[in-house]
């Protein structure tokens, strides 16, 4: 039987560089929705945070998602939640945590978007920034 | 140094699980430490005991409960994860326990470096 | 320095593609499972990969090569072979891992 003990690290001001990385469009698969929840979950830890949509990412934040046919959950207003939280905490200086969202531009083009097709409000950086960004980063979290 | 090894997809359908367990079996040879495996997605399928591969093939979900055994790996498969895809205790591989998300961040942060598995 | 991995071949998916529009100078890339096709000398992929030779180091792993049974071909220049030892020494020597899914 599985231990019931949870197993404990000291992670006492420990402060990291999280990047979460969508490169998937909605309802296709999961990923977009379980990363979500992953990035919901990691606030309450006051890490620094770069939710980053790449590739066909970038159409989980299109505006106008409507499932009522497909009979899924449209999930896409818990990006507000994100944003949200985004500006929270970068609006509190008690607390040492910035988050970003960031659209790749060449992502955006390349499918015909503008950050005007967006439901949140989001940074567009070219490839050579993001790429620069991503270097810095202490954890990378796909999905 | 201390790794966190994240698994994406369920064994036998992806390579995910197995690239991961040869990793973590490398690493640990090596006397490194992997402190904890995360299953989300659909990972949480390594921890279904009922999982029965061919008798001359690998079992992942077993290997993964003998490496936890053997040096200290803490296996957490994602309760939410788990919950849509019908892993409950009453199925729960040995080795593995049910957990949350923060769980995942909290690995992130106490290990040296996170790799993630998936597809 | 990042260590990316792509683990999905490059006629199947843009993941290395991706990879290699955004990993920074002096980064290195490791191709696992189906991504080690993208190795295989002579195919459009490798051309993508030589471009970044200059800048990035490439590697390969070789478990996934021989299951693919592609050892008796050639790979693309500059690529340098590692099994899981050296998957593991190639982590500790980089700051952190961005596996392209």
């Amino acid at each position: 039987m599985a231990e019931d003990q949870p197993v404990e690290f000291d992670t006492q001001g420990v402060k990291k560089r999280f990047m979460f990385v969508n490169r998937r469009a909605p309802y296709g698969s999961i990923y977009a929705l379980e990363i979500l929840e992953m990035v919901l979950i990691s606030a309450a830890f006051e890490q620094h945070a770069a939710i980053v949509f790449i590739d066909d990412g970038v159409f989980q934040l299109k505006k106008g998602q409507d499932t009522s046919a497909l009979g899924m959950k449209n999930f896409s207003p818990t990006y507000r939640v994100v944003e949200m939280e985004k500006d929270d905490a970068n609006e509190d200086d008690d607390i040492d945590m910035v988050w970003r969202i960031i659209v790749e531009k060449e992502s955006l083009e390349a499918r015909g978007l503008e950050a005007d097709d967006l439901l949140v409000g989001v940074e567009v950086m070219a490839a050579e920034e993001l790429s620069a960004l991503m270097a810095a980063q202490d954890v990378v979290l796909s999905g | 140094m201390k790794f966190g090894i994240v698994v994406n997809e369920g064994p036998f359908t992806h390579q995910a699980s197995d690239s991961a367990y040869r990793f973590a079996v490398a690493a640990v040879e090596k006397g490194h430490r992997v402190i904890r495996v995360f299953f989300y997605y659909d990972g949480v399928n390594n921890g279904n005991k009922l999982s029965s591969p061919q008798a001359d093939d690998r079992n992942l979900v077993k290997l993964w409960g003998e490496l936890a055994a053997e040096h200290k790996v803490d296996l957490v498969v994602c309760v939410t994860a788990a919950l849509r895809r019908g892993i409950k205790e009453e199925i729960l591989a040995d080795g593995f326990r049910i957990s949350g998300l923060g769980q995942l961040i909290e690995m992130s942060l106490a290990a040296d470096r996170t790799l993630v598995f998936g597809d | 320095m990042m260590l990316h991995t792509v683990n999905k071949s490059p006629f199947e998916r843009n993941a290395l593609e991706s990879c290699l529009r955004l990993a920074a100078s002096g980064a290195s890339v490791l191709l696992i499972e189906d991504g080690v096709i993208a190795a295989l000398a002579g195919t459009a992929a490798g051309e993508t990969i030589a471009e970044r030779r200059g800048d990035l180091k490439f590697y390969v792993l070789g478990p996934d090569i021989a299951a693919r049974g592609l050892e008796d071909k050639p790979l693309v220049d500059g690529i340098e072979i590692v099994d899981y030892d050296g998957f593991v020494d190639l982590v500790t020597e980089h700051d952190a891992v961005h596996a392209w899914l």
